[in-house]
């Protein structure tokens, strides 16, 4: 509880730095239209909610690792959440449940869909396409608005006297629906309700600016086919969010009207608490369906825009182009439509006719063909190149890992008949924490590390991010690995302790959760060391460069620190792909080992492929006039520097 | 003051912490200005290639290890006909998909190590290669269409319709507990009402229904070795789910959506003991055992049983929703049935009364609206 108090203050004091730091009206800066200002608004809040959701696991793993631990120090953060006397504290069991919910919520969709997409769809789409801001400042700034309330309101359900909502993050009715059932399932579910429609919300307004400025506002000589693969991600990205959340929302909305206006639409032949309720008819698993009608793609949600930001950074390390552009665009996009229609998979033992059981698998298994084109293509693209492990590329090499490790259990559980026996066992919690979690948040550190210097104009502690890559990523493969093993034991999701069954009490399954918990501390901590360099770069660290990574994208073509506008003068534009990368020849024409996305094939007549020599008449007939001296004189700077 | 010493030894860790960071700091700012050229600081490449390497290495041959050391505990033995077939599958399968993580993961991050930065040293520009992407599209497609015929197979047979001569089980999923039915000598279940359920008539039992007459409760389920045993699953007030890991099967319990599932027993509790003895994971001492009184001690094996785990969050109580399960063979189950008394005969006095209160209830509603839930078979 005080955890989320401090989360409320520290946001709050947010605000105040930028105040201070920007010498400009509170209401110019927090209520900015600008992009790159709101990128940064959901990067800190989706930071600060990364601490919160890391605090909360720690805090249940402490449980799972140590059963017989004294919690009565931690009832100064906890309260009543303490039960016993002193000496003998326990975790309350339904505050436990209250934590591993929350922890499920905040982590999928306040860090990894805001704190993700929010953050690098905002700062990326406008200065990778070559745009002065989003198609709407204004829709934008609303988007990052909501986002905050629904925050607020996520974090004040923690002081509720029953506490925040505690059916776990898929909320399923009746549990969800019944406060009899549930202590969390009063107003705690009533505050996640409206907190999630809020987000809803954000998310939409930001989804649809997103996919209008892509489409709309990309500058001259952009074509979808020159889009950097990170553009593309956040593109197909909000196209899936915008078809899919709607459909949460009228989840949220029949459940809302189930609990207040006693509808039944999920709820039928009920009788809890001595009592036999009026609700006949209804089905709980329309629920589930509609639920994750959302709930899948949400997973393509977190994880599309983390592949993105890795296949640039990985590209520009490797100083290499990524291997297979196009099937990397068409993974992306054939990933985009099968997440519709792989949802049923989740609720393989829910009693579904067997037939519908047999259709989800044959589609859920197609979905691993993209995936591991992805993957392939991501190792390709490292042969032969010439790697510099900036911390950015080490998260990217270890989102790559992770991706892989993570997603061969799936093609185990995405089978209906081994999913029977693995289903909601920690086997699948070890599946989409390193697929889904841990891969997209190691993404959102990679594209952290990466456009730092654009964000902030310097540069964040190299040797810091070394130490914060090597402890999470061990610390990640420590906490999720040995979770196959008990996973396997059959052990079941969710649950406060396991010694009520004599299949789980083995010295050998203890010692796994003791090793599991202690693992997750070191990488929670590990986190602050990245917390620390993230905000201590901000203000003292070194100053960048323009373009630190020599990297070919139209960002790095914007002054150090992009005014409102983006680019002083008139926007660059684009004659060639954004993956240049060790062009044989380039040095002839006056480059190293990267060509940016602006410069004209007229310009780099020994290393252009003979296609894209016949490029050169097309470009001088429809860009180089309009091209105007500013871009051109730099270049020429570049040439004179070089040579 | 236990607290007091460790927060200003945390402060004093940190604060010491930051002035090596800041001290590091200056004297890396200080070298950076003198040999200038290279922007991008490659000076620990090497140290985080070889990390690359070795890290992984030493990862997976502890997994390895941990795993083969203890491979006598991690799947629950299996007790049912379709489970080795469950338990082949899967293990063909997880060989599959290691091989996979192996080959894919070692390509990763050998080439990590492998195409680290040297001074001078060009990238081979090598944007695509249609022949490799068809392969590595159509090869990882043929795999799983293997996996997915051989799973669908499985998945077939085990949904498909229990078997004429399959025991008849009702099983209730409640907070926090289960309660198991069964037919009795007419083979057949009396309806139920969930709005005739009360702290006595826990099922919700229809009493005006003859069927109901001989049917009886248990609150442990007794199933008979080698014999086809039908689970009517359902949940009086939110979503439970029966988990019979050493059965290989589950199926959740919805409130007002009953489901099923069959599965045929192939061992008795007893065997599966007497097998367990050979395993030297079930011969250590269980953990709940080793507190009190040494004589109390006993192994794994001894105190193994058959359980129902609940599998879907149900609120408070969820971890401890466990029922034993008991399998005897054909003559002890019949010796066991012959005792167990009707839920009508149990309780003689409540049912005479709750037959005039649901007869009423009938009549108050409509028969439309009080539909009793059929149970024939």
């Amino acid at each position: 509880m005080a955890s989320a108090v401090a989360h409320a203050h520290d946001v709050h004091t947010h605000e105040e730095h930028h105040e201070h730091h920007h010498e400009t009206f509170l209401t110019k800066y927090v209520f900015s239209t600008d992009h790159k200002t709101i990128a940064k608004q959901f990067l800190v809040t989706g930071i600060l909610w990364a601490f919160v959701g890391g605090l909360l696991s720690i805090l249940f793993r402490l449980k799972l690792g140590f059963p017989e631990m004294d919690y009565t120090w931690l009832k100064p953060l906890l309260g009543k959440w303490v039960t016993g006397e002193a000496g003998q504290g326990q975790l309350d069991p339904e505050f436990y449940l209250a934590l591993v919910t929350m922890h499920g919520t905040i982590m999928v969709f306040f860090v990894l869909t805001a704190g993700l997409s929010g953050t690098f769809s905002n700062f990326l789409i406008p200065l990778q396409i070559g745009a002065r801001d989003m198609a709407s400042g204004f829709l934008n700034m609303l988007s990052y608005w909501f986002f905050f309330a629904s925050s607020v309101i996520m974090a004040a359900s923690f002081f509720l006297d029953g506490g925040p909502a505690a059916g776990g993050w898929v909320v399923y009715p009746p549990l969800s629906a019944l406060p009899q059932a549930l202590k969390g399932s009063g107003s705690g579910m009533t505050y996640w309700l409206v907190s999630m429609t809020l987000f809803i919300i954000s998310s939409l307004l930001g989804g649809i600016n997103y996919i209008t400025t892509v489409i709309n506002l990309r500058t001259k000589g952009m074509t979808f086919s020159r889009l950097p693969l990170t553009i593309w991600a956040f593109f197909v990205t909000a196209i899936i969010g915008l078809l899919s959340f709607p459909v949460l929302f009228s989840a949220a909305l029949l459940l809302v009207f189930d609990r207040s206006l006693g509808t039944s639409f999920y709820l039928s032949d009920i009788y809890v608490a001595g009592q036999a309720l009026d609700h006949t008819g209804g089905s709980a698993i329309l629920y589930q369906h509609l639920f994750w009608f959302l709930g899948h793609p949400e997973v393509y949600i977190v994880l599309l825009p983390a592949l993105g930001i890795t296949s640039e950074i990985i590209a520009t390390n490797a100083r290499k182009p990524i291997f297979g552009y196009k099937a990397m665009v068409g993974s992306i996009l054939f990933i985009g439509i099968l997440s519709f229609i792989v949802w049923a998979h989740h609720m393989f033992v829910t009693g579904m006719d067997p037939f519908l059981g047999s259709i989800f698998m044959f589609l859920t298994l197609i979905i691993a063909v993209p995936s591991a084109v992805k993957a392939f293509n991501y190792i390709t693209t490292l042969w032969r190149g010439n790697i510099r492990y900036t911390p950015a590329m080490l998260f990217s090499i270890g989102l790559v890992s992770l991706f892989i490790s993570g997603g061969v259990t799936g093609i185990i559980l995405g089978n209906n008949a081994l999913d029977i026996y693995l289903h909601d066992t920690y086997y699948v919690v070890a599946h989409f924490h390193l697929v889904m979690g841990s891969a997209s948040f190691f993404g959102m550190m990679a594209g952290v590390y990466h456009w730092f210097p654009k964000m902030f104009g310097r540069m964040m502690d190299e040797k810091l991010g070394y130490i914060h890559f090597w402890l999470t990523f061990i610390g990640v493969y420590l906490v999720f690995f040995p979770m196959h093993f008990i996973g396997i034991a059959g052990f079941p999701r969710r649950y406060y302790e396991f010694s009520a069954y004599a299949a789980f009490r083995d010295e050998v399954y203890l010692n796994l959760n003791q090793f599991i918990s202690v693992a997750a501390v070191i990488t929670f901590g590990a986190q602050l060391i990245f917390g620390f360099n993230f905000f201590y770069s901000m203000w003292r660290g070194r100053k960048a460069t323009q373009n630190p990574w020599n990297s070919n994208t139209l960002e790095w073509t914007a002054p150090l620190e992009p005014g409102h506008g983006n680019w002083p003068g008139q926007i660059p534009f684009v004659y060639r792909w954004a993956y240049d990368y060790s062009k044989p020849n380039a040095e002839k024409d006056g480059f190293t080992d990267f060509i940016p996305q602006n410069v004209p094939y007229s310009m780099t007549p020994h290393s252009n492929l003979p296609h894209e020599n016949e490029m050169i008449a097309l470009e001088k007939e429809e860009m180089l006039p309009h091209d105007t001296t500013l871009e051109l004189a730099e270049l020429a700077k570049k040439k004179e520097v070089t040579a | 003051m236990n607290g007091l010493l460790l927060t200003s030894i945390a402060v004093l860790v940190l604060v010491m912490f930051f002035i090596v960071f800041r001290m590091s700091n200056l004297v890396s700012i200080l070298r950076t200005k003198s040999k200038k050229g290279e922007e991008i600081d490659v000076s620990t490449n090497n140290f985080h290639a070889y990390l690359f390497l070795l890290l992984p290495l030493a990862g997976t041959i502890w997994a390895f290890w941990y795993g083969i050391k203890h491979s006598g505990l991690w799947w629950q033995p299996d007790a049912a006909i379709h489970g080795a077939e469950y338990d082949w599958l899967s293990k063909i399968a997880h060989v599959i998909i290691i091989l996979m993580f192996l080959v894919t993961n070692a390509a990763l991050f050998y080439f990590a190590y492998k195409y680290r930065y040297k001074r001078n040293h060009k990238a081979t520009f090598y944007p695509d290669n249609m022949k490799l992407e068809v392969v590595w599209t159509i090869v990882p497609a043929i795999i799983l269409a293997v996996l997915v015929f051989t799973g669908w197979n499985l998945w077939r047979k085990v949904t498909k319709d229990a078997p004429e001569n399959a025991i008849q089980i009702e099983v209730v999923g409640k907070q926090f507990n289960w309660i198991a039915r069964y037919p009795g000598k007419d083979g057949k279940f009396g309806g139920y009402n969930f709005r005739y359920t009360d702290d006595v008539n826990e099922l919700g039992l229809d009493f005006t229904d003859k069927n109901v007459n001989d049917d009886f409760q248990a609150t442990e389920l007794v199933l008979v070795k080698g014999k086809p045993v039908q689970l009517k699953i359902r949940a009086r007030d939110v979503i439970h789910s029966v988990s019979l890991p050493h059965f290989r099967q589950k199926m959740d319990a919805v409130p007002g959506q009953p489901t099923t599932m069959w599965f045929i027993p192939t061992k008795t509790t007893q065997e599966m003991r007497e097998e367990l003895k050979s395993n030297p994971e079930y011969l250590k001492p269980d953990p709940s055992t080793t507190k009190g009184d040494p004589k109390d001690m006993k192994a794994r094996w001894e105190t193994f049983d058959y359980e129902i785990v609940c599998q879907e969050i149900c609120g408070r109580g969820h971890f401890s929703m466990r029922m034993r399960v008991i399998v005897l063979d054909e003559k002890e189950y019949e010796a066991w049935v012959a005792k167990q008394e009707p839920f009508v005969v149990k309780n003689k006095e409540y049912v005479s009364e709750a037959i005039k209160r649901q007869t009423k209830m009938k009549q108050a509603s409509g028969q439309a609206l009080v539909e009793n839930t059929s149970m024939s078979n």
